[in-house]
């Protein structure tokens, strides 16, 4: 267990850590990726039951998926300073050759990840039937997923809340990244989704609150709540409010930065605003 | 030349149904899911004998194949079921992203290929799908002639570590296959020798193809026959030694002839040896309702065909 400064710093370092990524290869996105900096951090330290060594099928731990795979920036940060892979591999983000492709992939081997995802909407599938397996196998872990609010436009979602509700998987905690953002603008703009909450909950699955999703200590909180109500006949989901681009004051407050790198200013200026805290890889 | 006997018209997804439910005795790896058609699929005795290992996802192709991602991570060994059409054409960047370019061990069945599913029409006859599925990195696509063979092949490909694509129909054919024949992934099979033209035929056409090397071999022309149940990956060596034997091929499929069977023997053959080729194959087009044979025969998908087109590829020889 951290304490929630030693939390704070793990962050600060992951923002760190995806600003230089996105910057040296002039490409990413940041954006999603700050905005979920909290919560992965949380979710691999102090949420989620896993072991140290990766193994593909997983038996006998947590799982998570991340389904919206461009903010694979944070996902890396995270996996390789839980200690998944080497920290100074991050510097090979996006490049010829990489394990860090720029969305995850099990292609290249890479520790920590179970499917590629990228093309959006299809990993509360995969999720869901990671969990049927997990059931089948009488092994009582969680499977942890991560979607973002606009991914929620795929059909495919649609399908995977229907069956989970349906089926009493409850063995599954989905958490929605709602920072009301998409490429083209707000999600409001771009394509109104309506009342998620009351959609999930229509749909039959127990739905989880946190407002205030780049705090450590709501995080915490919530996720908590979140893992109380699994195991009781409904799929749970979470919905996590965050700020794109939290942490990096001109990112914020703006879609513009979901797929865009910072120039060396801007890198610069972002990097002041995270001091460094447990060292750049 | 070798003949073989119709024990009985079959279906081939019924030899897919008695495949799966052996597997359900035999692995308990094996998991099943299905999009609403578990009675057109044949799936009934594996859903009854094993609920605990039976997933209805209704109406939901795409979560399908997403869960059958999911349920690898975790050792199972998941077999999808659904008419061809919609386990590939409408699920495929699901196919491409989660099971291919995943590596996921899911073996996606599929039934009522091609033009044989009869009176639906062109929204479900898919003649695309060996072409989706044989183009994916690492896809093992697979056609099985017989009931025989297609409980054979699905029983292997439980065995075989990767993706696999297995594709069967709907209407009863011939059944000529040994019943306790071993099936061998990526083993082309010889059915017959012959030495003035090789026919390499994979699915409902395999059949067609011995009984156009009978009618052949009353002209004089000695057919070779071969049947190519595994399209990916190609039995090259198979392909090359008959074809340095006989000189041409005709190659005879319930596809289109664009990104079927045949383009992947005129691959082979053009970078190892050249040689006259004949497309038995729809012509780049949809199907329409009518019964499987008045279809097959509309389309030119039958033992007459091939016959025509052996004498037209053996003359190119020349």
């Amino acid at each position: 267990m951290s304490n929630t400064q030693q939390l704070e710093d793990l962050t600060t370092q992951v923002r760190r850590d995806i600003l230089r990524m996105v910057h040296k290869v002039n490409s990413g996105h940041p954006g999603g990726s700050l905005g979920c900096a909290e919560f992965m951090v949380v979710l691999y330290n102090e949420i989620m039951d896993r072991k140290d060594t990766f193994d593909m099928d997983g038996i006998g731990e947590d799982l998570f998926f991340l389904s919206n795979g461009h903010i694979s920036p944070v996902f890396y940060s995270v996996l390789a300073r839980a200690g998944y892979f080497p920290i100074e591999e991050l510097s090979t983000f996006r490049l010829i050759n990489s394990r860090l492709q720029g969305h995850p992939t099990t292609h290249e081997g890479l520790p920590g990840i179970r499917v590629a995802s990228g093309s959006l909407g299809q990993g509360m599938s995969v999720a869901i039937g990671a969990a049927q397996a997990k059931k089948l196998n009488n092994d009582a872990h969680i499977i942890y997923s991560l979607h973002g609010d606009g991914e929620l436009q795929e059909g495919q979602n649609w399908e995977a809340i229907m069956y989970a509700a349906g089926n009493n998987v409850d063995n599954l905690i989905s958490t929605i990244d709602l920072n009301g953002q998409q490429i083209d603008g707000p999600t409001d703009v771009v394509l109104p989704m309506g009342n998620i909450k009351e959609k999930f909950e229509a749909f039959g699955w127990t739905v989880v609150e946190i407002n205030q999703g780049n705090n450590i200590e709501e995080i915490l909180k919530g996720m908590a709540v979140a893992k109380s109500k699994s195991g009781k006949g409904k799929p749970v989901c979470v919905l996590l409010k965050t700020m794109m681009g939290n942490g990096v004051d001109f990112m914020m407050h703006t879609h513009a930065w979901h797929g865009k790198a910072p120039n060396d200013d801007q890198l610069a200026i972002g990097l002041e605003q995270n001091p460094e805290t447990l060292g750049d890889y | 030349m070798k003949t073989y006997t119709n024990t009985g018209n079959k279906d081939t997804r019924s030899g897919f149904g008695a495949g799966l439910t052996e597997l359900g005795q035999t692995n308990d790896k094996v998991v099943a899911l299905c999009a609403d058609l578990i009675g057109s699929l044949k799936m009934d005795d594996f859903k009854k004998n094993h609920p605990e290992r039976f997933f209805q996802v209704g109406i939901a192709e795409a979560n399908m194949i997403g869960m059958a991602a999911g349920l690898t991570i975790g050792g199972k060994i998941p077999f999808t079921g659904t008419f061809a059409n919609f386990s590939t054409g409408r699920v495929y960047d699901q196919i491409r992203q989660s099971v291919a370019y995943s590596d996921k061990n899911v073996k996606i069945c599929a039934s009522h290929a091609g033009l044989t599913l009869g009176e639906d029409g062109a929204t479900h006859q898919i003649l695309e799908d060996i072409g989706l599925m044989k183009m994916l990195p690492g896809m093992t696509v697979i056609n099985t002639c017989d009931y025989n063979q297609t409980k054979a092949a699905t029983i292997a490909i439980a065995e075989h570590k990767g993706p696999v694509y297995l594709r069967f129909g709907r209407p009863s054919v011939p059944n000529f296959t040994p019943e306790d024949q071993k099936f061998e992934i990526g083993k082309a099979l010889q059915l017959t020798e012959g030495t003035d033209v090789t026919i390499m035929a994979t699915g409902h056409l395999v059949w067609e193809a011995l009984e156009a090397a009978k009618a052949l071999l009353e002209k004089g022309i000695s057919a070779e026959v071969i049947d190519i149940h595994t399209i990916k990956p190609l039995d090259d060596d198979a392909i090359l030694k008959s074809v340095k034997k006989t000189g041409c091929v005709v190659t005879a499929e319930e596809h289109n002839y664009l990104g079927g069977l045949g383009e992947s023997v005129a691959r082979v053959l053009s970078l190892n040896h050249p040689a006259p080729q004949e497309f038995v194959a729809t012509k780049d087009t949809f199907g329409e309702s009518g019964t499987p044979a008045q279809l097959m025969d509309k389309y030119g998908l039958n033992s007459a065909s091939i016959i025509e087109a052996a004498q037209k590829v053996i003359e190119r020889k020349k």
